[in-house]
């Protein structure tokens, strides 16, 4: 390839990234603003990083918010995985196209349809508002992103894979173990990072089901900018997406270093 | 697999010490004890400084819940499924939830602070004998505007707006009621008019406005006016106070047709669990030094009338959030107008929404 | 896989469905036939049938067609430039990594860099051009739409070309097409699969936003989710926000009739 088209192309992830990031450097940045709103910054100070840690109560929405995300977004890629390794083995058509239709429904609805059905449902079966319907929720609608993101996977799978395993002598749970999963690995944790991304990303339902104190950061944010955005958000924001960040390559480093011999999906 | 069993039991390890540190959290500020008190109110609208005062005159600590809109609200404690033992909902929502049965009676003599709240605000229609509701703020609506935008403009009357000068210059607050009702206060309707022809009437007249509007807005209107967006918006007073605050060039009036006057109350909604508490607090909220720390803080306007007295002279003069009783006298309170005339109005508002472009 | 290994793992999954998406659309489809005050009737399903409600049907559509159209647009030459970059796994969580930051908050942050005297017009100023109004436009709409949605477009095209035989790009340079030709002929067609997927991924969320057309657009742009989420919270009236959610699913379900397989059930688009 030439060298001219190698820079139009990277001039183009580079303004991709700039305006995917634009509004994050926008929020950070003013984070940092003594004038107290997002518009002329007067003078840099971290005040608002100090508040940020004398709240508690944020703290605790922000701790609350991580567990809640890490716990559904585990509990629903296992659902997932065994309901999409399920609907790839079945036989007959009619059912596994019924159950992919479910599936492909809380997708596409809309959360306040989502929000407000689950609400209909907790109160009819007596659920306390708080912790678990919240977590409920979450986990109730990431398990069909999961399904989508691992359903490829198997189905890339060639059969003989496991006819070969099977002919070697190996049980149902060895093929589970040993084979399939292995195998569609890649899309388990995309899987998961997507439900992770969903659950953190919720507004809307969570909004509707959680109640006694429990509150998730998107659903104060959203009660906070009710009086403008205070930039103590802002301080937080910009505290947990360089968090991510670092995470995000952290593990990215980690498991390269742990994979190289067998790069993705066996190629080089 | 065993990279995926790892990473799974390293995600319940890490979640599970997550929650610990919420509950130790949770218990070294007191939030898991028995006694405590959730307050429902509405996003910062009370000074914290004044819960913090509260939890240490009476070792009740405040859980505070917030809501964006009454019906929210109203959605929640309907449920039934959360605690709040004091709630802050606006009039009109109040008929609405002593119809359905969601209000506990108030014990007026555990409120000795009662008598500072000024005669005007109390056994108003949707609580004649305040046996449910105690007001917490008051105000009206209005137009905010930037005097040197508008040219000669005063808006002295609601047709100011249909102004061809202000082309895409106007914000209105996205509320079906408060638009509808600047539509037949200028006409000189009543804002609770239920006759068809003039809601009609009305919806033609908004709809002449539509080249005027630059945006229908939420809770952001009031820093798009700070910042200038538009020359002028229809606003609740409370956001003209806050945003003249932020923007001291701006300025607020009622228009003379008239206007809505609201009221948000304490209540007691039936999910309390800490009745005690709940009056105490309630009654810590009219006592008048804290009522009136409060009203400086949120900027509404107080009805505690030893509280007003005790305010600067520049908020407690200020005619255009304390306007005298010959203006009260033209404001009009929101009627419960029913579940089918609402749906009504939202409809109207909803064609007035799509009429533009 | 034997039957007994499998009907357990699908214990877990059935009972989901059945609990969270087939009660729900039951609970839906009953409010459906509800007016506010409570009594059976069929009015919200022929009020959904008067000119507002239509007119909002046809520009959610029109809306939700432009904004997959120009994700789209945007997203096949990133992720097909991705695939080329040398850590193409990390990149491509960096794509995915600011839809984990609030939506609110992003679309204040859009609100101060388009307002009047926001960050865009001040470049635009000095470059000569002019203060233009950005904010509550349809350009503002569909560029933040645009922006949220991306990820989930660039998602399933990066794994439709990832999973591409690069062989077959040799193969057709070998043989003498242009890159253009190559493009058309193979690359695009084997990645069709992704893209699909990706269309539906946007298409179908970007019928029912809400919050956005709000903030951005300043209610000039109502969408059927607009009208839902005030049914549902603000005029609380549950009946006729139920009836424009049944067909929201209704739209969705003959979505993926149209896009998908009919015979080997409705996603395998997504799957393959």
């Amino acid at each position: 390839m030439s060298n001219g088209k190698w820079k139009l192309s990277n001039l183009y992830l580079i303004a991709v990234f700039v305006i995917l990031y634009a509004p994050i450097f926008y929020l950070m940045f003013y984070s940092f603003n003594s004038g107290g709103s997002m518009r002329d910054f007067e003078g840099f100070t971290w005040e608002f990083y100090g508040e940020v840690f004398q709240d508690t109560r944020l703290l605790i929405i922000v701790l609350n918010t991580f567990v809640i995300a890490l716990l559904s977004a585990a509990i629903s890629t296992i659902i997932g995985v065994l309901g999409a390794i399920a609907i790839h083995y079945m036989r007959t058509n009619r059912p596994k196209s019924t159950l992919l239709t479910l599936n492909n429904v809380l997708i596409v609805s809309p959360d306040v349809i989502i929000g407000a059905s689950f609400l209909i449902l907790f109160t009819i079966a007596g659920i306390q508002l708080g912790f678990v319907s919240v977590l409920l929720s979450h986990i109730a609608f990431s398990i069909p992103i999961v399904v989508i993101m691992v359903l490829p996977k198997l189905q890339e799978m060639s059969g003989s894979l496991i006819d070969a395993a099977r002919d070697l002598g190996a049980s149902s749970w060895q093929v589970l173990t040993k084979v399939i999963m292995p195998y569609i690995k890649p899309g388990i944790f995309a899987g998961f990072f997507m439900a992770l991304t969903y659950s953190l990303d919720d507004f809307a339902v969570t909004f509707f089901v959680t109640g006694n104190g429990f509150s998730t950061l998107s659903v104060e944010i959203y009660s906070r900018a009710r009086q403008g955005v205070s930039l103590s958000i802002n301080a937080l924001s910009t505290l947990i997406f360089l968090f991510t960040v670092l995470l995000v390559i952290g593990y990215y480093f980690i498991n390269r270093r742990n994979n190289r011999p067998v790069a993705k999906e066996g190629r080089a | 697999m065993s990279q995926i069993v790892r990473m799974f039991l390293l995600v319940f390890v890490v979640a599970f010490g997550l929650m610990y540190a919420t509950a130790y959290l949770n218990k070294s500020e007191g939030y898991s004890g028995d006694n405590t008190l959730t307050v429902y109110n509405w996003g910062d609208y009370i000074d914290p400084e004044l819960l913090e005062q509260f939890e240490e005159e009476t070792g009740i600590k405040v859980i505070y819940q917030t809501f964006d809109s009454n019906e929210a609200m109203m959605t929640k404690i309907k449920q039934g499924g959360t605690t709040f033992d004091v709630a802050v909902p606006s009039e009109y929502a109040i008929s609405k939830m002593k119809e359905d049965d969601l209000l506990l009676e108030i014990d007026h003599s555990k409120l000795s602070n009662l008598e500072h709240i000024d005669e005007r605000f109390m056994h108003l229609s949707f609580d004649p004998e305040n046996a449910y509701s105690v007001p917490y703020f008051w105000g009206t609506v209005g137009i905010v505007f930037h005097p040197d935008l508008v040219g000669d403009l005063t808006f002295e009357s609601w047709d100011d707006l249909w102004d061809p000068s202000l082309k895409n210059n106007v914000f209105l607050l996205d509320g079906a009621r408060e638009v509808m009702g600047m539509g037949l206060n200028s006409l000189g309707y009543s804002l609770n008019d239920t006759s068809e022809d003039h809601l009609q009437e009305a919806l033609a007249k908004l709809s002449e406005l539509t080249p005027n509007v630059k945006a229908i807005v939420g809770d952001e209107i009031k820093m798009l006016i700070a910042n200038e967006e538009a020359a002028a918006g229809l606003v609740w007073s409370g956001d003209a106070s806050e945003i003249m605050y932020e923007n001291e060039e701006l300025d607020y009036v009622v228009p003379k047709e008239g206007s809505n006057l609201w009221f948000d109350n304490m209540v007691i909604p039936k999910t309390a669990r800490n009745l005690e508490g709940a009056h105490q607090f309630i009654n810590f909220m009219l006592d008048p030094e804290v009522a009136a720390q409060n009203a400086e803080y949120v900027g509404y306007s107080t009805p505690n009338k030893e509280a007003l007295a005790l305010l600067p002279e520049d908020i407690s003069g200020d005619e255009r959030f304390y306007p005298d009783e010959e203006l009260t006298e033209r404001l009009e309170v929101y009627d419960n107008l029913g579940p089918r005339m609402l749906s009504h109005y939202n409809e109207l508002f909803l064609e007035f929404k799509m009429h533009r472009k | 896989m034997d039957v007994r290994a499998r009907n357990l793992y699908l214990v877990p999954y059935v009972l989901w469905i059945v609990l969270f998406v087939a009660a729900p659309i039951l609970l839906i489809v009953y409010y459906s036939f509800f007016n506010v005050e409570g009594q059976f009737t069929l009015d919200n399903y022929a009020k959904f049938f008067t000119p507002v409600y239509l007119k909002m049907t046809l520009s959610s559509f029109w809306y939700a067609f432009l904004i997959t159209l120009f994700s789209l647009l945007v997203a096949y030459p990133t992720a097909y430039l991705l695939t080329k970059t040398k850590h193409k796994g990390l990149w491509l969580l960096l794509i995915i990594l600011p839809s984990w930051i609030n939506l609110l908050l992003k679309a204040y942050a859009f609100i101060g860099l388009f307002g009047t005297y926001g960050f865009v017009n001040a470049v635009l100023e000095l470059t000569g051009i002019g203060t233009k109004q950005i904010l509550f436009t349809d350009f503002s709409f569909v560029f933040v739409s645009v922006y949220i949605f991306i990820p989930f477009m660039i998602l399933p095209i990066f794994n439709a070309l990832e999973k591409m035989n690069p062989t077959l790009i040799d193969a057709a340079r070998d043989l003498g097409a242009s890159p253009w030709m190559t493009f058309r002929r193979v690359v695009f067609p084997l990645t069709i699969d992704g893209v699909k997927a990706g269309c539906m991924a946007v298409f179908i969320p970007a019928l029912s936003l809400f919050m956005i057309t709000r903030l951005i657009a300043g209610n000039r742009v109502i969408t059927l989710g607009t009208a839902i989420e005030q049914h549902f919270l603000v005029t609380q009236d549950w009946g006729m926000g139920a009836t424009i959610a049944v067909f929201l699913i209704i739209a969705m379900a003959l979505i993926m009739l149209l896009t998908g397989n009919r015979k080997r059930g409705l996603i395998d688009i997504v799957k393959r």
